[in-house]
């Protein structure tokens, strides 16, 4: 089946596709659920054939053929070459340094890809309770490097966290450094709109590309503190008919596996 | 030593009001009969100790069984809140619950140290974020030969965990399979123990010399509850219930249709009503039992009709800030 020349996409599935290319064939990847997941096992049904994909539930090694819809499915242990206890996982192979990428997302972001997926508002009296950090606050210091997914839009890319669930650069350049962190960190915030990336000297994230038919000012519109813009901008080419084909496939046989529309 | 006993006995002997109980199983094997049975026997102010409270802990919660929540993660696994917890955190209802939070990293290195017999676990962690701020009990030490400076949480010692196993044999081994999560080191570290099992065998059969097994004189009480995972999974047994966990979300957002919701299901219900979603014991990949209730979908609507009675599986509102 070959997809037409000019197909349409969402913005969805271009962020997916665009975190997939960013996989290489020989990474170790600790994989969150949602778009992470769809990304890394792209990744791997496309050019990453390889790729160790690892969840946070023990599975090392797993191929799942549909989507998890939770972190620890039966889907993920079936596929997997091993399944360790979760105290193994967090100690020997997370902290171990074992890991080369670490997916995370949050229900904010601030300009130094710090991220808060804990509390909006006071901690001791939220407005709204969110789920906690779960893995995150040792996958952000531990993995080589870590990829962050989010679609962009003011309440979510923020000038101030309310709260600081997982380290991205800090305050800073010298932030990692002066807690002893010696992983890069964030590298790419990979969103609907553009790809930003921390600026070499000072941290901050910058659009280093833009995706098909998407302007500067839209992307300004949807983050709540002034955008820096690197001198080149490059333009993310759109999905290939390929990479929508076999994403779509993986949606629809997962949506047919969990009963209901994923 | 193990004594094989029914569920309503195992908790009305190993579970009091103001316990710290550790119902654990990471995603996989998630002990929801014997919470069903805890939320029954009418316990309070108990401490809920649990990686994911996931959708038995919102239960209890909502229920207005616990005083306070240690906990690492606390939403509806790729499905968005946990509405319970939510509500007794933004609103106290039906009363107060206090939190103490954690990484998964500290909660997994917690239970090892409680299982190991040791006051605190060590691990490098929590490096320039907030938790430290608003949860006293984590802190730090330096190591005493690289003057390296790293993370310390006291370890867990529940006075009961409770667990969910595929199999027990007749003199109350227990065997764990697929993802063994914490269990036992939640077991380990507890005063006491309640395992479910999906069956209790003769032998347990050909199997790795590494296989997960607690010998009977680690566990305090076993009691048989085929299907007692549910809507959570066993592995080789049944599957997860990915629908269930979709449809949760509005009958937990809504104070009277979840009391509805808990009345008809769990105070209403017995351990034997989930014997209805438990597969078989086998070799290999085993058929979904969702499968086999004579609806010929094979979808896990089917299958979660009936006990469900008032759960009507329309696509939840995506959560923001999700798994």
């Amino acid at each position: 089946m070959k997809a037409p020349a000019a197909v349409s996409y969402s913005a969805t599935e271009m962020m997916t596709i665009v975190a997939a290319r960013a996989l290489r064939n020989d990474d170790v990847v600790f994989v969150g659920i949602g778009a992470p997941s769809a990304a890394c096992n792209l990744a791997r049904l496309t050019h990453a054939p390889d790729i160790t994909l690892i969840y946070e539930s023990g599975t090392i090694g797993t191929r799942p053929n549909v989507l998890p819809l939770s972190i620890g499915d039966g889907e993920l242990a079936e596929t997997a070459l091993t399944t360790v206890s979760v105290p193994e996982m967090f100690r020997y192979w997370l902290q171990g340094g074992r890991i080369t990428v670490g997916f995370l997302g949050g229900a904010q972001i601030d300009r130094f890809a710090n991220l808060n997926t804990t509390v909006v508002g006071e901690y001791a009296r939220p407005k709204v309770r969110l789920p906690g950090g779960g893995g995150a606050p040792e996958i952000a210091t531990h993995c080589g490097e870590v990829f962050i997914t989010m679609a962009m839009g003011k309440r979510a890319f923020v000038e101030t966290l309310p709260f600081v669930t997982s380290l991205g650069h800090g305050a800073g350049p010298e932030s990692r450094r002066a807690l002893g962190v010696a992983t890069k960190g964030p590298t790419k915030v990979i969103t609907d709109l553009c790809v930003l990336e921390p600026d070499p000297e000072t941290r901050e994230l910058t659009v280093m590309a833009l995706y098909p038919g998407v302007g500067r000012e839209a992307v300004q519109a949807e983050c709540g503190w002034p955008l820096k813009f690197a001198g080149r901008i490059a333009a993310i080419p759109a999905p290939t008919g390929e990479e929508l084909r076999v994403l779509r496939d993986l949606q629809a046989r997962t949506a047919a596996a969990h009963g209901s529309d994923a | 030593m193990a004594e094989i006993l029914t569920l309503k006995d195992a908790v009305g002997a190993h579970v009091s009001d103001g316990d710290s109980i550790a119902m654990e199983g990471f995603t996989h094997l998630i002990p929801f009969a014997a919470g069903h049975e805890v939320i029954r026997q009418g316990r309070r102010r108990l401490t809920l100790i649990r990686m994911t409270p996931d959708l038995i802990y919102d239960q209890l919660i909502g229920m207005g069984c616990a005083e306070r929540l240690v906990f690492s993660w606390g939403g509806n696994p790729g499905v968005g809140s946990l509405h319970r917890l939510r509500d007794a955190v933004e609103n106290s209802w039906p009363q107060p619950l206090a939190l103490e939070e954690h990484s998964h990293a500290a909660m997994a290195n917690a239970y090892e140290a409680g299982a190991a017999n040791l006051p605190f676990a060590v691990f490098r962690g929590y490096r320039g974020v907030d938790l430290p701020h608003v949860n006293p009990a984590i802190r730090s030490v330096a190591c005493p030969y690289t003057g390296e400076v790293l993370a310390t949480v006291p370890a867990l010692r529940p006075d009961v965990a409770i667990v969910h196993a595929q199999r027990a044999d007749r003199a109350g081994n227990v065997l764990f399979e697929g993802i063994v999560g914490v269990q036992k080191e939640a077991v380990l570290a507890a005063r006491r123990s309640i395992v479910t099992v999906e069956e209790v065998v003769d032998d347990f059969g050909p199997r790795s010399p590494n296989a997960v097994i607690l010998p009977a004189w680690t566990v305090s009480a076993i009691a048989v509850v085929p299907g007692g995972a549910f809507p959570s999974y066993a592995h080789g047994y049944y599957k997860r219930a990915n629908a269930f966990y979709k449809g949760w979300d509005a009958i937990a957002r809504d104070r009277d249709r979840f009391r509805a919701w808990m009345d008809e299901n769990v105070l209403r219900g017995r351990p034997e009503d989930f014997a209805r979603y438990a597969g078989r014991a086998g070799s290999g990949r085993i058929p979904s039992p969702l499968v086999e209730e004579g609806q010929g979908g094979g979808n896990d609507e089917g299958r979660s009709a009936r006990h469900l009675s008032s759960l009507s599986v329309s696509p939840p509102q995506g959560g923001r800030g999700g798994a």
